[in-house]
């Protein structure tokens, strides 16, 4: 007996010794995740310098970066800074949306004065703004607007798409002088559902309870995802697959949230929110796991292939009719991860999404989640967020307290 | 009145044709309200959606299309300020495409405006919806029709096409992939009508209304092309009037008839010189919707023997156009024959509509910025009024790049803010006091009180 008390507190200090090596490695993996979103630019021209490659950047997470990836070019996604972006008011009418203009803001400012060309997979009226105001007022060598069919739930959309992606194929040769072989589109392939596989499994480590990362820190993975090099990302994705299992989070369970809405970077707010005493378990925003959840299905045709995949990907919403898809699929989201409560976030002037907020609201209702609308525009005013969210955290936990 | 000597002034008479317009539009609205109770079909989607498709379905087939009626109801601004209130209080952001919110608007409050300003109890719900998406708006504004009538207790079944495949170039023929992408879910969607409306598709009077659409929309292009005469014979205020047919019914054998009526007409007071304006002094074009509920700043700038010609809106929102080799923008002829079958119909109407004028500045705002000097050039235009129009995300796309193309090209370019179906976004005496200024510097003075 005395024996056996003896193995099990031995196993008991080997865990948490394990544990507290899991905590440092899989501590030191989100703070470079962190590291390369706060350095983007750096790593983008050490990059560049060390392959002797492109740089792309783009707009929307309609661009097939696969077909980027097989053209030895890399893709980095052109977000905002969250500063006001007075530089754009000559170019973008301020009725678009901050993020646009935030975006237009970046490459006016001279922030991404290290890429070779942009591309933008048509998605929104805003960012394609951004996009033609850089084309027209920023020297760039390549530009190249990708005409992404809207109609997505007609059979028709993906033979289309498959026209336009072999256009873009054959402009990146052109441009590039490389010709794109079917071994490099399959490897282009294999490295971006690399990604999104990992990320989605990763992912599923929020269902725990606490969950075995915050928000802040999918939100860091995904974003720094578009940042950089995937194959680098990718193996830390793999590392942190490996240690999230053992992964322990101190405190007791916090109020589980879910965050909705357009494209959202804002990683004060996500810390803010989840230091109130809540974690965002899931989200639904192109900067989270819509820009992952779906992977390429390898078939013949890779061209084929890539375009199923953009046209079955789960959709923004402006491409999302006639059936209200994506509102289902963030309502099953919310229901699968044991939601309490989610936070609409609706970018100013965001038509597409603006128009769904109802049914939205209604959707989650329907599967208990009570839900609370912000408007996000270029800065977020945290201390009036603070009490609302602060309020709307009551309402999820006050019923408990009051029987 | 007192008007300064030395101006001249233009002999001035109205439009014969103006009450037949009134009538036209009055009815419309109408016949969509009581085509039940003739045994016809209702159905709804926007001005820009491919009207003469459904016509296949029979002759008592009336449809609303959004934008006029969302214009409609922001022209009667205490209606429109109840319509705002009901999409606010429904949860959705007050910053959505104007025309939309007034339409949702209606819907909640279960009431329906008729031309005339009178409200009708029950708001009349369609059979089907039939859209295009070019718009971030376009398809999602009928999806939530299609919610609120759910939440209504009635199932609208909707189809929507999608159209986002870029512009053509002038000079080269369409690209087929991009033609067929539109024509095949045209072609879908004839499967759908029928199954939807449990009648027989009729391609006879597809090719009918195909054909009128295209007579349509050509035939208001050569009325615009009319208002190049000096003095003016239409001024835009009542090209308003006249125009809004082509968005109601521009497939409608009565539409073309009435086009034709109307080019005539202007033919005839180009020939007289008769004018819109009788102290046409200085030319103007706008751009994008106007505020619908402040119209009177037309007649503001009357005052200073200002007139707007037009704008690449009004004309080129129903009007078809093409270039031609020496750069003068002209009146899109038709094709040499009217289509016989369903394919030729389909292929027509998709070629013809590729090259609508208000597509090309979704993509590229150069394309825009050249139509409009052309009119500038070809309108003998002195001055452009750029509508910064808050409630329309569609036609605002890019505007701010058209301001600078504008200007680059030497163009005096006046813009200005405001909203096209919300009052609360239009301020009235401080655009008015900005324009006076603006015309001040031009070296105008005000010609009349």
């Amino acid at each position: 007996m005395r024996r056996f008390l003896y193995l099990k507190a031995q196993n008991y200090i080997s865990n948490i010794g394990k544990r507290r090596r899991n905590q440092c490695l899989s501590e030191q993996i989100f703070s470079q995740f962190r590291e390369w979103i706060d350095n983007r630019h750096e790593y983008a021209k050490a990059w560049k310098e060390r392959m002797g490659n492109k740089v792309m950047g783009y707009f929307c997470t309609y661009v097939p970066e696969e077909i980027l990836y097989a053209a030895d070019i890399l893709p980095v996604r052109i977000l905002g800074s969250h500063e006001p972006p007075t530089v754009t008011e000559p170019y973008i009418f301020a009725m678009y949306c901050h993020f646009c203009r935030d975006c237009l803001a970046q490459g006016l400012r001279g922030k991404f004065n290290y890429l070779d060309g942009i591309v933008e997979g048509q998605s929104c009226l805003h960012l394609r703004q951004a996009f033609n105001g850089w084309r027209l007022h920023i020297p760039i060598d390549f530009a190249y607007y990708i005409y992404v069919p809207h109609g997505i739930q007609t059979p028709r959309a993906a033979p289309y798409y498959v026209h336009e992606l072999a256009k873009f194929k054959h402009e990146l040769e052109t441009w590039t002088g490389k010709k794109i072989t079917d071994q490099d589109l399959d490897r282009g392939i294999q490295i971006l559902n690399r990604n999104r596989e990992l990320m989605k499994k990763i992912t599923e480590y929020r269902k725990a309870d606490p969950p075995r990362l915050t928000g802040l820190e999918a939100m860091e993975m995904t974003l720094s995802s578009q940042m950089v090099d995937k194959t680098e990302h990718n193996k830390l994705l793999e590392q942190l697959l490996q240690e999230l299992p053992n992964r322990r989070r101190e405190g007791k369970a916090d109020i589980r949230l879910m965050i909705i809405g357009s494209e959202d970077d804002d990683r004060v707010f996500m810390k803010n929110v989840e230091d109130l005493g809540a974690t965002f378990v899931v989200d639904e925003h192109c900067t989270g796991t819509r820009y992952y959840w779906n992977n390429v299905k390898p078939q013949e045709d890779r061209l084929k292939a890539i375009a199923e995949r953009y046209i079955n990907r789960v959709p923004c919403p402006s491409k999302d009719w006639p059936e209200l898809t994506r509102v289902q699929h963030a309502a099953n989201l919310a229901k699968e991860y044991g939601v309490n409560g989610a936070l609409i976030i609706q970018n100013k002037f965001c038509d597409p999404h603006g128009i769904e907020i109802p049914p939205l609201k209604d959707a989650l209702n329907k599967v208990g989640v009570q839900t609370y609308p912000l408007e996000f525009d270029v800065t977020v005013p945290w201390g009036q967020f603070r009490t609302r969210v602060e309020a709307f955290l009551e309402t999820l936990t006050g019923l408990e307290e009051l029987f | 009145m007192t008007v300064t000597s030395q101006v001249k002034e233009y002999p001035s008479e109205q439009l014969k044709c103006w009450e037949q317009a009134k009538n036209l539009r009055k009815n419309y609205y109408e016949d969509y309200l009581h085509a039940h109770e003739k045994g016809g079909l209702r159905w709804a989607g926007g001005a820009w959606s491919f009207s003469s498709i459904p016509a296949g379905l029979g002759e008592d087939v009336y449809c609303v299309t959004g934008e006029p009626y969302g214009a409609t109801i922001a022209f009667f601004k205490d209606f429109a300020a109840k319509c705002h209130d009901a999409t606010e209080a429904a949860g959705f952001p007050r910053t959505l495409c104007a025309y939309m919110r007034n339409y949702w608007g209606s819907i909640l409050l279960d009431k329906f405006v008729l031309t005339d300003g009178s409200v009708v109890d029950g708001y009349p719900a369609p059979d089907f919806i039939w859209q295009d998406h070019i718009c971030c708006s376009h398809a999602k504004w009928y999806q939530l029709v299609r919610w609120l009538e759910k939440q209504r207790g009635k199932e609208v079944p909707m189809y929507s096409v999608d159209v986002s495949v870029g512009y053509p170039d002038d000079f080269a023929p369409e690209e087929d992939y991009k033609v067929n992408y539109i024509a095949d879910q045209l072609s879908d969607g004839i499967d759908w009508l029928e199954k939807v409306s449990g009648r027989t598709y009729n391609d006879k009077l597809l090719c009918d209304a195909v054909w009128n659409e295209m007579r349509s929309t050509s035939l208001w292009a050569e009325v615009c092309s009319l208002n190049q005469a000096v003095p003016a014979p239409l001024d835009e205020k009542s090209m308003y009037s006249l125009y809004v047919l082509g968005t109601l019914m521009k497939h409608r054998p009565e539409c073309a008839a009435f086009y034709e009526t109307l080019r005539d007409e202007v033919k005839d007071r180009v020939k007289r010189g008769i004018a819109a304006v009788p102290l046409e002094r200085f030319r103007v074009i706008t751009d994008t919707q106007p505020p619908w509920g402040f119209l009177r700043i037309f007649r503001e700038m009357e005052k200073y023997g200002a007139v707007s010609v037009g704008s690449l809106y009004t004309f080129g929102l129903i009007g078809m156009w093409q270039y031609q080799p020496d750069g003068t923008w002209i009146p899109k002829p038709l094709p040499a024959q009217k289509p016989r079958t369903r394919e030729e119909a389909l292929q027509a109407i998709v070629r013809w509509t590729m090259h609508k004028p208000e597509w090309a500045h979704f993509y590229q705002p150069e394309l825009k910025t050249k139509m409009m000097e052309s009119i500038v050039k070809q309108w003998k235009v002195n001055a452009v009024l750029l509508h910064y129009n808050r409630g329309c995300e569609g036609l605002s796309v890019h505007i701010a790049e058209n301001r600078h193309g504008l200007i680059e090209a030497g163009i005096p370019v006046f813009p200005f803010e405001g909203n096209m179906g919300d009052e609360r976004d239009f301020d009235l005496s401080g655009t008015m006091a900005r324009l006076t200024a603006f015309f001040e510097s031009t070296g105008l003075k005000k010609l009349k009180e």
